[in-house]
């Protein structure tokens, strides 16, 4: 490559996807009347994008703002999750006791959602916040614990031949061979873990009606205003593109090491 | 009574499609100190018999001892050198010997224990690469880190399954020939298999050859009359080594007549062409 920066197809393709569904969009919008075009989108969402921290009331904030709201609530809800995940992993990795006693109420939970989840944790805690946090929580640490018991019982014979050999206490087994072995598998389950939190933070905001990205499109859907709905849409997909892409380079750097 | 003592070992693995004899009574003794080798065909049952003698996994049949004590499981005085390293690719060359010198000298002082794993790095000659990682290092340093933690848990025994067989030649016998030095300033025990007869030759005081399995028994042993210390150089010309190798490869060859599948493997293949009457410097430095 010279100087000049050159368009590569890697740089044009991408934008060339997404030209597509802005005109697919465009097309539908003409087609039915009520879903507003780009273009009014962008006229109706403008302040919201260009001052994303003013604050008029409790629903009418910045996106910024709103993502900030929703941001917190994920990562309590991911801290709680992993906080769970990870020991629950490595003793179903560990123990085929504990596997045999536990796997199954691991697959009976993972696929129930998280709209049959909030109900039982307004239930449970009356309040809306601890609810929303329980919920994601709840949703998002299953890949967390798959992944890391999977990655526990896949650890190379080797290494653990090596434990053996140096007839290595239980926790010094565990911190210097088994947690280190086991640790790129970790972390992938932590990202599929993201993805999903963020995933749940719309409809427990939906449901609980709290202000944050989620309860910011159920009401502008009440509202009617449905190019905010766009906008709600457009952030949260953004958001989660980027948080993927962060853990994704915090996976390849324990992935090398 | 000798130091370690191996009496009518047997081993089968037993999988859906049946029950694969491995080692039909293996007997093997040898005295403190001393150096021996086990030659023998690729999937004879080399490594079976090192993960036995290790305690990795349970005979069918038969004992070993050492110094007298029965082994029952795997454990620090029988230190085991791995064909594959096993080096622990998230620890440092330093930490992976520090690992063996802290399980084995829990009583010592932090500064003793660190000036153990000090001397270890040094005796491979490995300082210089001592805050690398494995995956920062060549094949040869990999397994220098290897022997020098087999050697840092101060075995009373030392297995080797296979040490060089994954190392280009040159690299092969300038670690041949570390060996044969550091072997020759602590005189530890050894056991080292191998599909190499040179390398048997160059390193054991005696070689007992494997015939090819199923049911893999060892042949008489070979008593190596080279004297010591060693050289490489000019070995080859011993009438010792050639009466060795003789014995050996003639072994070894009328094991593959007895029984014709082994011939077809790579391995007899390969053993055959290095079984070579005259003999010739295939792996000179």
């Amino acid at each position: 490559m010279g100087t000049k920066i050159r368009l590569t197809p890697q740089m044009i393709l991408p934008v060339f996807g997404a030209a597509c569904v802005l005109l697919a969009w465009a097309l539908v919008s003409t087609v039915a009347p009520d879903l507003p075009s780009p273009v009014r989108t962008w006229q109706e969402s403008r302040r919201y994008i260009l001052e994303p921290f003013f604050k008029d009331g409790e629903m009418n904030q910045g996106i910024g703002r709103l993502a900030f709201y929703s941001l917190v609530r994920v990562g309590k809800g991911f801290a709680l999750a992993l906080a769970i995940g990870t020991p629950l992993g490595f003793l179903l990795g560990l123990s085929p006791r504990f596997h045999q006693a536990f796997d199954p109420i691991v697959q009976f939970m993972r696929p129930i959602s998280p709209l049959a989840w909030l109900p039982l944790g307004l239930v449970i805690f009356q309040k809306s916040e601890p609810a929303a946090i329980f919920t994601i929580a709840l949703c998002a640490m299953w890949p967390t614990v798959i992944n890391t018991a999977v990655g526990v019982r896949s650890i190379s014979q080797e290494y653990l031949n090596v434990g053996r050999v140096l007839k290595l206490s239980r926790t010094r087994m565990l911190t210097r061979i088994i947690v280190p072995a086991a640790l790129p598998y970790v972390f992938t389950g932590y990202r599929l873990s993201l993805g999903l939190a963020w995933l749940v933070i719309v409809a427990a905001e939906m449901l609980t009606g709290t202000p944050g990205v989620g309860g910011f499109l159920w009401q502008e859907y009440n509202s009617l205003v449905y190019s905010h709905i766009l906008l709600s849409v457009l952030t949260i997909g953004a958001i989660g593109f980027l948080l993927d892409r962060l853990m994704g380079l915090v996976e390849a750097r324990v992935r090398i090491t | 009574m000798a130091y370690v003592e191996v009496r009518g070992l047997r081993k089968a693995y037993v999988t859906r499609r049946g029950r694969t004899p491995v080692l039909g009574g293996i007997d093997l003794a040898l005295d403190e100190g001393e150096f021996i080798a086990v030659v023998g065909y690729s999937g004879s049952g080399k490594t079976t018999l090192v993960s036995l003698l290790g305690g990795l996994i349970e005979p069918d049949a038969g004992e070993i001892r050492l110094d007298g004590v029965p082994v029952t499981g795997p454990g620090p005085e029988r230190g085991i050198v791995f064909q594959h390293y096993s080096l622990l690719p998230w620890l440092s060359v330093r930490d992976n010997v520090a690992l063996a010198v802290d399980a084995v000298n829990p009583g010592l002082s932090a500064v003793e224990r660190r000036r153990i794993t000090d001397e270890f790095v040094a005796l491979v000659n490995l300082t210089p690469a001592a805050w690398k990682r494995p995956r920062q290092l060549s094949g040869g340093m990999r397994q220098r880190v290897a022997v020098a933690r087999g050697l840092a848990m101060r075995p009373k025994l030392l297995l080797m399954d296979e040490p060089f067989s994954a190392l280009d030649a040159l690299t092969r016998a300038t670690l041949q020939d570390e060996l044969l030095r550091i072997w020759g300033e602590r005189r530890s025990t050894v056991i080292l298999i191998t599909n190499d007869v040179d390398e048997a030759i160059l390193l054991a005081d005696r070689i007992y050859p494997m015939t090819p399995g199923p049911d893999a028994v060892l042949g008489p042993p070979i008593e190596v009359g080279l004297p010591r210390p060693r050289q490489r150089r000019h070995m080859s010309l011993e009438p010792a080594y050639q009466k060795a190798r003789r014995a050996l490869v003639e072994f070894l060859r009328s094991c593959l007549y007895r029984s014709g599948q082994a011939a077809t493997t790579e391995g007899g293949m390969r053993q055959m062409r290095a079984g070579a009457d005259t003999p010739e410097p295939s792996t000179v430095a």
